[in-house]
């Protein structure tokens, strides 16, 4: 047990020796605090991989956090095959961009900064997943949320930087209300807040209903959605996702490491925990089935006429997100965590090559700036082609594994959305191909279309970033190969590993069926492939035909389908408006400073007269006591 | 030989006393105010001695000891007080020395 409390609490240790001595002391040297500290990290977390394959769980609690009544909370670890496969993810992450992060930030003012709120993040990150109860998920999901809106915000001293920042924290705000309330449902269902025995009594709500409102409420349905609002907010789902494209302001290691291998996968991790309660809710599980099909379609689309590399990655992920929940709402928990694992490496990957581009660009985002950066950069070309195959779902690639997977327990499942979610889901595996092979063409085949002071400049990065992308680029590679399925001659290792704890569905669909799904998924990404190849390669000026042929459609996608201006005047200004209007006009103005300043204006009043009595002058003071004796007097003798 | 009846001691102690007020009342000099002080504790003095005499009762006596006692520390920090006015102010006049005004 001592032993894994060494995985959350040394990236605290180096969050507290950098944040304290950092400024002073420590300065350029920061990262060996931290990178030390993760790395041990990752050490103990694979002996605890080991531990958990040779069968050893552990579900103990540290110490008493919080005790009220019958409410209970404990300091407390759970280590079971989710909780090592999280573990294994975050560390190997983490500790490949900690590395990657010296070159990337070398020379920054915050460096130390940087570093502290890394490894603030990987702590936070670590206690969401190692979490026995839900009060201390929630407490390293708001402190992940925390970590996220210190990092966007990094530059703070750009505007659109620290606005990223507050628009990241407050639109989870939305999400985290509704996972705030579920907690509280479920303690007040179960009276307790511990996953074993709310877990372990599941079934028996059962058919409850509870009354919302006039209406009779599934408690379960009521519970699961709850906890979904928070994951659509975490993970950046429809129709809280407008804060994950803006959160790419923040460094690119930060966008790797927080925006898309780790923390926006919370939510998927957060399903898949509470699985038990979500069985019990068809509701809910289509509803989570359908939000992430139509997120994945919706971001794809978007992703394949932005300009921004960062940007599309960023939609990539938005999409990407929406397949973990695709296949948790058909019930098929095990490929949704085998999908997060996968895109954790090739997801991270692509940022990581973006940010080697920028680097290499001076800070340059726009990819119609670019082109041509093949033979300057041969390890970023290398590794991002690796990924964006990977992602694509080429076959032997780690994302075919578990995107496959996820659309064969779609297609197969007893999900009533079954089918609908499959259909998506194969549109978008074209789309994916699409817009992650035109980055690829755009950015580094062609002519370089930038200015010639940038063409001098274009290097390969330092070896301390290229080594992290060809270690990450193994795992975007061969991550799948632990889960290759029984069709292919695989043991489909990775789903059986978190049977125990997730359940382990099969599909009802004969096996050539299967094969038939994996073909089509297969020549789609293809497909998506050879269509950039000759949009962007062999006919260079198609897509300005296309996008001149559909404009209109050019324009909504371009513009995110104006759902920032949407959100703009339906909910923020609104909220700009009452806030002036009526908090500062009415309430502030009328109410609170008219008590306020209402108090002390009376009692100057009654001072102001009270006051002419004191004249200074001795005698009026000794005739008013002489009198009042003499009142006392006389009303003594006349009672 | 015939005792001096009580009342007379009370009507000789009111009267001190209403001429120590009277006199703290009117008189606008400093020092004249200050005696008029020393007064009023005498007239009180006079009808402490005249019941204890009356009563048979010493402890009355006892307290016009400490009343004198007290009187005299008075007097003694009462004066320093007045030279010290007098010396910043150079008058005795008491509506001269009105800095306490609300």
């Amino acid at each position: 047990m001592n032993g894994y409390l060494l995985i959350p609490f040394l990236p605290l240790a180096a969050f507290v020796v950098n944040i304290l001595l950092g400024r002073r002391f420590i300065r350029g040297k920061a990262h060996w605090v931290s990178i030390a500290a993760v790395a041990a990290s990752w050490v103990v977390s694979v002996a605890t991989l080991i531990d958990v394959m040779s069968g050893k769980t552990l579900d103990r609690n540290l110490y008493t956090w919080i005790l009220s009544g019958h409410f209970t909370v404990s300091v407390g670890f759970l280590i079971d095959q989710l909780t090592a496969v999280m573990l294994i993810v975050v560390t190997t992450c983490s500790t490949l961009i900690h590395i990657y992060s010296v070159g990337y930030m070398h020379g920054d003012d915050g460096y130390y900064r940087f570093f502290s709120y890394l490894s603030l993040f990987t702590f936070c990150m670590l206690m969401l997943v190692m979490s026995n109860n839900f009060m201390q998920l929630y407490f390293g999901w708001e402190g992940v949320g925390l970590c996220s809106y210190f990092l966007i915000g990094y530059y703070f001293r750009k505007k659109s930087a620290s606005d990223a920042g507050k628009k990241a924290f407050i639109v989870n705000r939305f999400g985290d209300f509704g996972f705030g309330l579920g907690i509280i449902v479920i303690f007040l269902t179960f009276g307790t807040v511990y996953y074993a025995p709310v877990f372990s009594h599941a079934g028996e709500i059962a058919g409850r209903t509870v009354n919302l409102l006039g209406h009779n409420v599934s408690l379960a349905t009521l519970i699961a959605l709850l906890l979904f609002c928070g994951s659509v907010g975490k993970s950046a789902q429809l129709p809280l996702h407008v804060w994950l494209p803006d959160a790419m302001e923040g460094p690119t290691p930060v966008s790797a490491l927080i925006h898309a291998a780790t923390m926006v996968t919370a939510g998927v991790f957060l399903v898949a925990r509470c699985h038990a309660i979500f069985d019990l809710s068809e509701t809910a599980l289509s509803v989570v089935a359908i939000i992430g099909a139509l997120t994945c379609l919706f971001a794809a689309t978007i992703a394949i006429v932005q300009n921004d590399i960062k940007r599309i990655i960023a939609y990539s992920t938005i999409s990407q997100l929406g397949y973990m929940f695709i296949a948790c709402g058909v019930g098929a928990y095990g490929a949704g965590i085998f999908h997060l694992y996968t895109h954790a490496f090739f997801k991270a990957l692509l940022f990581l090559c973006a940010g080697s581009v920028m680097h290499a660009m001076a800070g340059e985002l726009d990819m119609r700036k670019m082109g041509g950066l093949k033979k300057y950069m041969p390890v970023t070309y290398m590794t991002m082609l690796l990924a964006s195959l990977s992602i694509s779902g080429v076959p032997g690639f780690a994302g075919f594994f578990s995107k496959d997977e996820i659309l064969w327990l779609a297609y197969s499942g007893s999900s009533p959305v079954g089918k609908f979610v499959w259909l998506i889901g194969t549109i978008v595996v074209f789309l994916t191909a699409f817009y992650s092979f035109r980055l690829i063409f755009v950015t580094f085949h062609g002519k370089f279309r930038g200015t010639h002071e940038q063409e001098h400049h274009l290097h390969e990065s330092p070896k301390v970033m290229t080594i992290p992308l060809i270690l990450l680029c193994v795992g975007a590679v061969g991550a799948g190969w632990v889960g290759i399925p029984h069709l292919l001659g695989g043991g489909a290792h990775f789903t059986e590993f978190l049977g125990p704890v997730l359940g382990n569905p099969e599909g009802h669909g004969t096996v050539s069926q299967e094969w038939l799904m994996m073909a089509i998924s297969i020549i789609t990404g293809l497909a998506g492939i050879g269509f950039a190849y000759f949009m962007y390669v062999m006919r260079t000026d198609l897509p300005e035909k296309v996008a001149e042929q559909f404009r209109l459609i050019y324009r909504l996608l371009f513009n995110k389908y104006y759902i920032d201006e949407i959100y703009s005047y339906l909910i923020v200004r609104p909220t700009i408006w009452a806030a002036g209007n009526i908090l500062i006009g009415v309430t502030d103005r009328h109410i609170i400073e008219a008590v306020v300043n209402g108090v002390p204006e009376a009692i100057g009043g009654i001072s102001r007269r009270l006051r002419r009595v004191q004249t200074g002058l001795l005698q009026n003071y000794a005739a008013i006591m002489a009198t009042g004796a003499l009142i006392i007097v006389a009303l003594m003798l006349l009672r | 030989m015939m005792a001096v009846p009580l009342n007379w001691y009370l009507i000789l102690s009111a009267v001190v006393f209403s001429i120590g007020i009277f006199g703290f009342l009117t008189r606008k000099n400093i020092i004249i105010m200050f005696l008029s002080i020393e007064l009023m504790l005498n007239g009180v003095n006079i009808s402490l001695i005249a019941f204890s005499h009356y009563l048979q009762d010493l402890r009355g006596q006892v307290f016009v000891f400490f009343i004198i006692a007290v009187a005299a520390a008075e007097a003694a920090i009462g004066l320093a007080i007045i030279m010290a006015l007098f010396r910043n102010k150079s008058t005795a006049h008491v509506d001269e020395m009105s800095e306490m005004k609300g």
